[in-house]
């Protein structure tokens, strides 16, 4: 459904992503690990096309996305959601039309379906009857799964998922996770999350990716990688510290 | 508008590292002029979003009424008093008024407002799309197959393109309002003939000229101030520099085109 073949990408002298090469299958859940500033959420917005790689290829579904004019890739995200670190609701906007939003660039104009759509979404985010609220009322976690509701709302092939419970408390994280399997199950989407949350990697990704200096070190199922004896990994997933890296 | 492609954010590195401050300036209005050419493709090809355009429109418009109107006011009495203390000197008092009502109309009452435009509208511009930058609201609308400059860069061009000609009718109607109020009730000047010669030496080609200088500043307000929050840096400190950018370059752009807006259309106008 998507692959990245041997990305690569450069912001000046600092390189990001070093021959990256990855495939989702439909309907399969993906979760990415690793340090901070390893490239996770650059390889993230390489899959929608926010960003182009230097080299290397993504396709979509079959369609090379590198290089495709900014009006052709709309096209083609509209086989996506995607729910961002801070969620990136419209502040201009109250709850109901920020989960409208997609729907109305979709060209829908039955104000009555779109309204049902709304309540429909916000009661399986476990928020119903917020429709009105502005965004200043709403916590981090409320924000969260009105970003989540904005990302379903329009049905999506895939979603696309970057660190959904950072900055979140223990059971606002936990119950995140459980609307991503919800919403995962509930209409088979394919799933590839970025979290730096090793409980919510092996709950919901049935294969982990493990960037490390910007390179795939390890493409396993969740029990291989937690399983895992190298001792990279290990440490990783361990939350162990190796000061001799440098790592605080 | 680019895509974004040359930083982590999806936006672009600022020209400002990449050279001198005229070279940035030049490189800056290129692409300027090159999100005026996808602004203007834009307006043909997609439909426009009513809601956005008009709500623009009601803030670019409506709510500039109060700084034009103070700056028209000032301008007016002010150029009356001085021109009259001048011309009094040469026995031509009764010139003032036309005087004051053919730069009201050519060049202060445009400029003036496009300033005043440029100072309020051209910085919160700037400040709102580099704000929906660094949160992000600008990728989410992009994954929400929506193209920022359709979204966000038409309906507030238009309604600045709209707007400044009416504000500058205002300026020019409140400007010589308030200097014909001063002439004839501190500077003792006869009133009914001084509308008579500003009637006579007013051409509508005058009028015409200032309505084109307005609307073109218009679109320079809207598009420096849609280009600098669009490409602005990280952080609070990149949204308070585009904004700072979007105000300087704009009011730069307006005084140095106003120059050559006026022999141009000088040429066409008054053949």
């Amino acid at each position: 459904m998507i692959e990245a073949q041997n990305i690569s990408k450069s912001f000046g002298n600092n390189t990001v992503l070093r021959d990256v090469s990855f495939k989702v299958a439909e309907g399969e859940s993906i979760a990415i690990i690793g340090r901070s500033g390893t490239g996770k959420s650059v390889l993230l917005k390489h899959l929608i096309g926010l960003l182009m790689p230097d080299e290397g290829t993504v396709r979509v579904r079959g369609v090379e996305i590198n290089n495709m004019p900014e009006r052709e890739l709309l096209a083609v995200r509209r086989q996506f959601g995607m729910l961002f670190q801070g969620a990136a609701l419209f502040d201009s906007m109250d709850v109901a039309e920020n989960i409208a939003f997609p729907l109305r660039r979709a060209g829908e104009t039955d104000e009555a379906e779109i309204q049902q759509r709304v309540s429909e979404m916000l009661r399986l985010v476990e928020m119903p009857g917020v429709e009105t609220k502005l965004l200043s009322e709403l916590s981090g976690g409320m924000r969260k799964r009105v970003g989540l509701a904005r990302a379903i709302v329009h049905r999506p092939a895939i979603i696309l998922y970057d660190e959904p419970t950072t900055g979140l408390d223990p059971v606002v994280s936990d119950s995140i996770d459980q609307l991503i399997l919800r919403v995962r199950d509930q209409f088979n989407i394919t799933s590839i999350i970025i979290t730096h949350d090793m409980r919510s990697a092996r709950r919901i990704g049935q294969r982990i990716i493990y960037l490390r200096d910007g390179q795939v070190y390890l493409d396993a199922t969740a029990e291989e990688v937690f399983n895992s004896e190298d001792l990279l990994v290990s440490q990783f997933v361990n939350g162990e510290a190796n000061l001799k890296e440098g790592v605080m | 508008m680019r895509r974004g492609g040359d930083n982590p954010k999806g936006g672009r590195v600022s020209t400002q590292t990449a050279g001198g401050g005229v070279t940035s300036f030049v490189a800056s209005m290129g692409s300027i002029v090159l999100l005026g050419g996808e602004v203007l493709r834009s307006l043909f090809t997609t439909r426009l979003h009513w809601n956005e355009f008009i709500k623009q429109l009601h803030f670019v418009g409506w709510k500039s009424q109060v700084i034009v109107l103070t700056t028209g006011a000032s301008t007016g009495m002010v150029f009356c008093a001085q021109t009259f203390f001048q011309f009094h000197k040469m026995k031509m008092d009764n010139a003032t008024l036309t005087v004051v009502g053919v730069a009201m109309i050519t060049e202060l009452g445009p400029v003036l407002a496009g300033l005043m435009v440029a100072g309020r509208v051209g910085a919160a511009i700037s400040a709102e799309l580099g704000t929906m930058r660094v949160t992000e609201q600008i990728d989410a609308l992009r994954t929400m197959a929506t193209h920022p400059v359709d979204y966000l860069v038409v309906p507030r061009f238009l309604a600045t393109v709209i707007a400044m000609p009416l504000l500058t009718v205002l300026a020019w109607g409140v400007g010589i309002a308030a200097a014909y109020l001063l002439s004839i009730t501190v500077l003792g000047l006869e009133g009914s003939y001084g509308l008579r010669h500003l009637y006579f030496y007013v051409d509508t080609q005058d009028v015409l000229l200032g309505c084109i200088k307005a609307l073109f500043f218009g679109g320079i307000i809207a598009l420096v101030g849609c280009y600098r929050g669009l490409n602005c840096g990280e952080g609070a400190e990149g949204v308070g520099r585009a904004t700072n950018e979007a105000v300087v370059q704009s009011c730069i752009a307006i005084l140095v085109s106003n120059f050559f807006l006026t022999l141009l259309l000088r040429g066409i106008l008054y053949p």
